[in-house]
């Protein structure tokens, strides 16, 4: 009798973690539109497909959906080289956005990891301090 | 069976009516039109003004920069990008239906300029001019075979491509493009403010002159024509008034860098996309000041002490048109040409690429304008010319857009090419008085 308590009792609290994290996830990604919205999207554009030669899309790159500490180091530092991005070199230069919060960084990319058609983890402000403390 | 048969006599009879009808339609129209080229029905998709029409010499370039037209009427194209790895393109129309059939690559290199002049193909890349002989019929006698003119400019990956114009002197002028949105500390960088002066003018920012038949040469023996101007894509020789033109692209991010100064509906409109006249040792004032066209002022950068308000650059030029802000104008031509009307004759047509700048207000420009000329000097405002490129009305994100204009190019016959560098369709625009 006490067995089946238990499993029911764990399949609730992992529905319940698993809610959570999926509304965490929710309202970082809200607040992250935010931080497009003020910081990214002039050049990245508002459906996040860039600038042909120039800024390049945020749509399945394997920046935005690859490893996450690449992603925040890219964020953090910008970049005025030429880069080969997914097979493409775009000529505008990104500013470093490191003048970003670490809550701030972990949102906006929480919000571009699961917008514009792509799907990935969320980014935590954690995670964003682990990196930046490797650059300073 | 009978039925069948009578169903298909009937249906030929009816079917064949029309198509009468289109045929008696389709050779008036070719007696109407200059030298019995037709506009494609949809006219390319393009809105023109009443009596032209555009049809498609050729489609699938890829990356299509600027392009050049031989007196033969045969077309070179300059790409960007390298498409069965060649960066140069030969389109030829065998049958005369203003379709190119031939098409064959040459040149390794990718890049924006190509001009034709004296005997010969000029072309670009991003660092270096080449030049190809022509035979008498306008075709490069060896493809293998060029001559490097200018070696050594600055490609620093922002603005870096190069356009190239020549004048009736054996002067070849060139663009190079700052690299840099505004010579702030930090490119495009909130906070970071504007290099004083900016170091950026010695080698960039401006127009070089060099002899177009003098091998290898570089900054040392290159002269700075004009300077203060930050990236200029669209260039032609004026031959009313012998003065070089330009257009260049103004400065972007007003609002992301001075969101306290300009709000985002200022940021979009300003500041002006600028037309110079440039007399050699001109100065357009880049990066210090940029042209509001609102105000019609010369307004010091905020990267460099200004608000919106005060002015700056007494020591450098008027434009002498003033666009819409980041339209980003591509190509610059003066029509010569005798198959449009009268008023068109001696005006400027510029390609505008379209803007991304203007985010999140709705983009602009994806245009052929017009300017009306007259001794050399503008006499009257400008106007939309061609229009549709884009495909779609509202273009939010750049990308919307299928076509962008980039290069302009007149055929023998009068007509406006235009190259777009999406797709790589190149457009003939023609006048039919229809
Ligand atoms: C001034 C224009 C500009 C702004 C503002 C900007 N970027 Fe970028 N971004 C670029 C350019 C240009 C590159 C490519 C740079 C290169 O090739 O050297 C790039 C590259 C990237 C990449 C890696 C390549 C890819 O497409 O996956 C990511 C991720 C990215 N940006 C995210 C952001 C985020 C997030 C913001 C806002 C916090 C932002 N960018 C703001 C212009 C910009």
């Amino acid at each position: 009798m006490k067995k089946p308590i238990i499993i029911f009792a764990l399949i609730v609290s992992c529905i319940y973690l698993f809610a959570q994290q999926s509304s965490q996830l929710q309202a970082s990604k809200a607040r992250g539109e935010k931080v497009y919205e003020q910081y990214c999207l002039t050049c990245h554009q508002k459906d996040g497909g860039g600038v042909p030669k120039l800024n390049p899309p945020l749509i399945k790159t394997s920046y935005v959906t690859g490893d996450k500490k690449k992603l925040i180091n890219w964020v953090l530092k910008g970049s005025t080289e030429n880069v080969l991005i997914d097979g493409k070199y775009y000529s505008n230069n990104m500013a470093a956005q490191d003048y970003l919060k670490d809550n701030e960084i972990a949102d906006v990319l929480t919000y571009i990891r699961n917008s514009f058609g792509n799907k990935a983890s969320a980014v935590t402000p954690a995670e964003v301090k682990g990196v930046r403390a490797t650059i300073k | 069976m009978k039925k069948t048969l009578f169903l298909l006599v009937v249906s030929v009879i009816v079917f064949s009516i029309p198509s009468c009808a289109n045929k008696n339609k389709d050779t008036t129209q070719t007696e109407n039109t200059y030298s019995g080229i037709m506009p494609d029905k949809d006219n390319a998709g393009l809105k023109l003004p009443q009596g032209f029409g555009a049809l498609k010499a050729a489609e699938g370039l890829g990356e299509a920069r600027h392009l050049a037209v031989t007196k033969e009427g045969d077309i070179y194209v300059k790409l960007s990008d390298l498409k069965n790895g060649k960066g140069i393109y030969w389109l030829h129309d065998a049958n005369g239906d203003g379709k190119a059939e031939q098409m064959k690559g040459f040149g390794n290199f990718i890049g924006t300029g190509i001009y034709i002049k004296n005997g010969y193909l000029y072309a670009s890349s991003n660092t270096e001019i080449f030049r190809y002989k022509l035979n008498e019929k306008g075709e490069v006698i060896n493809q293998d075979n060029s001559e490097k003119i200018v070696t050594g400019l600055i490609d620093r990956h922002q603005h870096e491509s190069k356009s190239i114009v020549l004048d009736d002197n054996g002067n070849i002028y060139v663009n190079i493009g700052a690299y840099s949105n505004s010579c702030q500390e930090k490119d495009r960088t909130k906070g970071s403010s504007g290099r004083m002066p900016c170091p950026i003018l010695d080698s960039a920012g401006g127009i070089w002159e060099f002899k177009a038949d003098k091998l290898n040469q570089t900054y040392g023996v290159g002269i700075r024509y004009a300077t203060g101007l930050r990236n200029v894509v669209g260039l032609d020789w004026n031959t009313d008034n012998n003065t070089l033109f330009v257009m260049q692209h103004g400065r972007d991010q007003l609002h992301d860098l001075f969101p306290d100064l300009y709000d985002s509906k200022q940021s979009a409109e300003l500041p002006a996309e600028c037309m110079y006249e440039l007399k050699q040792g001109a100065n357009c004032g880049w990066p210090y000041i940029y042209y509001d066209e609102i105000q019609h002022k010369k307004i010091l950068a905020p990267e460099y002490g200004g608000d919106g308000k005060k002015t700056g650059g007494e020591d450098a030029i008027d434009p002498v048109v003033a666009f819409p802000g980041h339209m980003a104008p591509n190509g610059l031509l003066f029509y010569t040409g005798n198959m449009f009307p009268e008023r068109y004759k001696h005006g400027a047509f510029i390609a505008f690429h379209g803007s991304w700048n203007r985010a999140p207000e709705p983009q602009k420009g994806f245009l052929v304008a017009f300017v009306p000329f007259k001794g050399g000097k503008p006499n009257g405002d400008w106007e939309i010319f061609a229009d549709g490129f884009a495909g779609t009305d509202v273009i939010q994100s750049t990308n919307d857009a299928k076509h962008r204009p980039c290069g302009l190019a007149q055929g023998p016959d009068g007509s406006l090419y235009v190259s777009d560098d999406v797709k790589g369709t190149i457009y003939r625009i023609i006048y039919t008085g229809r």
